[in-house]
């Protein structure tokens, strides 16, 4: 269970509930994580720590992951974010844009296994380019 | 994981109901093009009716008149050379007898003398006699011995006592030819009557009529309608005409009469004063009016011409307006599918993600929390339930998946996803629709029974449509019967190259009326909900994927919808869609 642990990674979704039991899960699994339940507050630890991956909420109140993204992509173009959403494909105009930005694009409930490799296949992506 | 790249899946396109039209529009359009024949029929025929019909009266009364004219004058002349000749026969007479003496006459060379003078101007006097008071004659000139012969008995010697002069009809009497005799009175010295007689013969009555044509019959009668010259068509000399006597007039008179045999003659008529004669001229109408009947022929011809021309050009005009009526009716039909349709599953579309969001956030924590168990549960040191503990978890996480595929699946469904061709199994297709429909058939205790017969092979056709046809009907069944109802459908093969699904429900059932228009655009019976769009894009749904479908009922009992699929399409009608890409 105990993976190499070089991975520092950001969970944003303002579910705590969901929020921090992944972070304990993937803590579990050797990474190094931290939660927060707030678009804002989410930049504020991006600026501060250097992360390897961000994951994001698309759908929270205030600073949703769409504006997350675009923000993260001025201010650390080379940081991949995945998105995370509970919609299947919601079909709107900004989706698209979305899509194109992010490095991954994840529906809820996703399987813990899915998620890490995701996240390996978008932090490798990213030391290869 | 999948992700739809473009977020939109594309709604039917031309919807193919246009192409097809039900019986009950059809008849609107039939009686459309109806109405307008008849009224532009009468708008313009009526007017050009009126104009012959006017003409044509108009016309005949003018030939009728003018054919009337000359045997108008014919009659007229022939009465008044008729008068003279008897007049100018009996002035003689009169001058005869009153310028010669009684003994003169009397004697048989005296009258030999008057005769002989008379016979060199007048060639038609046969002979000539003196007749005494008591109507024996006296004496005679001519070529018959008819001395002492007694005229007493005779109305024409009667008349003559009595008025001075006679004319008589003609007759055979002694003579056996016709003939008729003219009569003067005067008295002798001792003042006793006698009679001066001529005989003429009867043809001189033939005589001063004048020129006429061959097809006019010309003839003289007497006041008993005996004939006193032959006549071409009523008789014989002295028999009794084939024709009514005229009543009596002083002038001349042209009256039409039916003949016999129905056929309008022309008669004109003269009776000649003092005498018993009447003259008369004859003429059908038909031979009279041929240049009037030439005329008719042609207005005739013209009108049926002009008839013609105008049906013909009303008909092409009516069917090319309706023609076009109609295009523009499917076409606005075509384009307010279009929108229903795409305003329908935006709203669906809308409303899946919606409740898939609302769903899946409590799913992923579920799934987070049992998965963190999991996780402690793999590292922990042994403990009385270990083994327990692991059990439970599992199966959470598995239902966690589930629910996490079912939510996909609807957000797939609502969306279109599947807009392609591909190999369908349509038993897990339809149950597939059912499984939506679960909950209402369980809460309201329908029997939902899925059949399927041997043989059925796997169909190539469209997901997502196959899936809003079979939704669209048995929702529709589902609303049809009463609680506790039963659906069955049945899913067969249909000869080698096509499978047929028939959903029957023992509903309310449908009406003959109700059936013929239900495919129909806006037609229904669910007056305050329903758009009478359902079936209609049902209908151009199955359309478009090649197949047919049908209604069948029997009200108070059942409700049967069949549709029809080809097991691979004929031509390309599924076209192909944006389809999900995966990523991660």
């Amino acid at each position: 269970m105990e993976e190499r642990a070089s991975m520092r990674i950001l969970l944003v979704d303002d579910e705590p509930e969901l929020v921090f039991t992944m972070q304990e899960r993937l803590e579990l699994r050797g990474f190094t994580v931290d939660a927060v339940t707030s678009g804002k507050e989410a930049l504020q630890r991006i600026d501060d720590n250097p992360y390897d991956v961000v994951v994001v909420d698309v759908k929270m109140p205030g600073m949703g992951g769409g504006e997350v993204l675009t923000s993260v992509r001025e201010s650390h173009p080379s940081l991949p974010v995945i998105l995370l959403t509970g919609h299947g494909g919601s079909g709107d105009e900004g989706e698209e844009h979305m899509l194109r930005a992010a490095c991954a694009f994840l529906y809820k409930p996703v399987k813990i296994e899915k998620l890490i490799e995701t996240m390996k296949g978008c932090v490798g992506e990213q030391s290869d380019g | 994981m999948e992700r739809n790249s473009a977020g939109e899946s594309e709604p039917v396109k031309g919807t193919p109901l246009a192409s097809k039209e039900t019986d009950g529009s059809l008849f609107r359009y039939r009686r459309l093009w109806t109405s307008i024949v008849i009224s532009t029929s009468l708008v313009s025929l009526i007017p050009l009716l009126i104009m012959v019909v006017v003409n044509y009266y108009q016309y005949q009364k003018a030939f009728n008149e003018e054919v009337k004219q000359p045997l108008r004058m014919l009659a007229s002349n022939a009465q008044r050379s008729l008068r003279f000749l008897i007049n100018e026969r009996q002035s003689f007479l009169d001058f005869i007898i009153h310028n010669t003496s009684f003994e003169e006459l009397n004697d048989q060379a005296g009258l030999t003398k008057v005769f002989r003078n008379l016979k060199k101007t007048h060639d038609d006097l046969v002979d000539l006699g003196v007749i005494g008071a008591r109507g024996r004659q006296r004496s005679y000139v001519g070529p018959y011995s008819l001395k002492n012969k007694d005229y007493s008995q005779q109305d024409w010697f009667k008349q003559a006592m009595l008025q001075g002069r006679a004319v008589s009809d003609v007759f055979l009497g002694y003579r056996k030819f016709p003939h008729f005799v003219i009569a003067v009175r005067a008295l002798n010295n001792d003042g006793e009557a006698y009679i001066l007689r001529a005989t003429l013969n009867a043809e001189v009555l033939g005589g001063g009529i004048g020129r006429h044509r061959e097809a006019q019959d010309i003839f003289v009668v007497n006041r008993e309608g005996i004939l006193q010259t032959p006549s071409k068509r009523y008789g014989k000399i002295l028999s009794k005409a084939a024709i009514k006597v005229p009543p009596a007039a002083q002038e001349t008179r042209v009256v039409e009469e039916r003949d016999d045999k129905g056929h309008i003659r022309i008669l004109g008529y003269g009776y000649i004063k003092s005498t018993p004669f009447i003259f008369m001229v004859v003429e059908q109408r038909d031979t009279l009016l041929t240049s009037w009947f030439d005329l008719r022929n042609k207005l005739l011809w013209f009108l049926g011409l002009s008839i013609l021309v105008i049906v013909i050009v009303i008909l092409v005009g009516a069917t090319y307006s309706v023609n076009r009526i109609r295009e523009a009716d499917n076409k606005r039909l075509e384009v307010l599918h279009k929108v229903e349709y795409t305003a329908k599953m935006a709203s669906v579309g809308r409303l899946a993600a919606g409740v898939a969001h609302e769903i899946n956030n409590p799913l992923a924590i579920i799934n987070e929390k049992a998965g963190l168990l999991d996780d402690i549960l793999l590292t922990a040191e042994d403990f009385p339930y270990k083994s327990k503990f692991q059990k439970t978890v599992k199966p959470i996480l598995d239902s966690v998946e589930r629910c996490a595929r079912i939510t996909q699946r609807l957000l797939r469904f609502a969306k279109h996803i599947d807009v392609r061709r591909e190999q369908i199994q349509l038993e897990y297709l339809l149950r597939e629709v059912l499984s939506f429909l679960d909950k209402e058939c369980t809460y309201r205790s329908i029997d939902v029974i899925v059949d399927v017969q041997d043989g059925v092979a796997l169909i190539e056709s469209d997901r997502g449509r196959l899936q809003q046809v079979f939704l669209n009907i048995i929702n529709n069944a589902i609303g049809a019967v009463e609680d506790g109802g039963r659906i069955h459908v049945l899913i067969a093969r249909e000869g080698d190259n096509h499978v047929s699904v028939t959903i029957r429900d023992n509903g309310v059932g449908i009406s003959e009326e109700n059936r013929q228009h239900i495919f129909e655009p806006f037609f229904t019976t669910k007056e305050k909900y329903g758009t009478g769009l359902g079936l209609s894009i049902t209908y151009g749904l199955v359309e478009k994927l090649g197949g047919k479908i049908t209604v069948d009922s029997q009200v108070g009992e059942w409700t049967k919808f069949t549709v029809v699929l080809p097991i691979v399409p004929e031509d390309d009608n599924g076209r192909e869609g944006k389809h999900a890409n995966s990523a991660g």
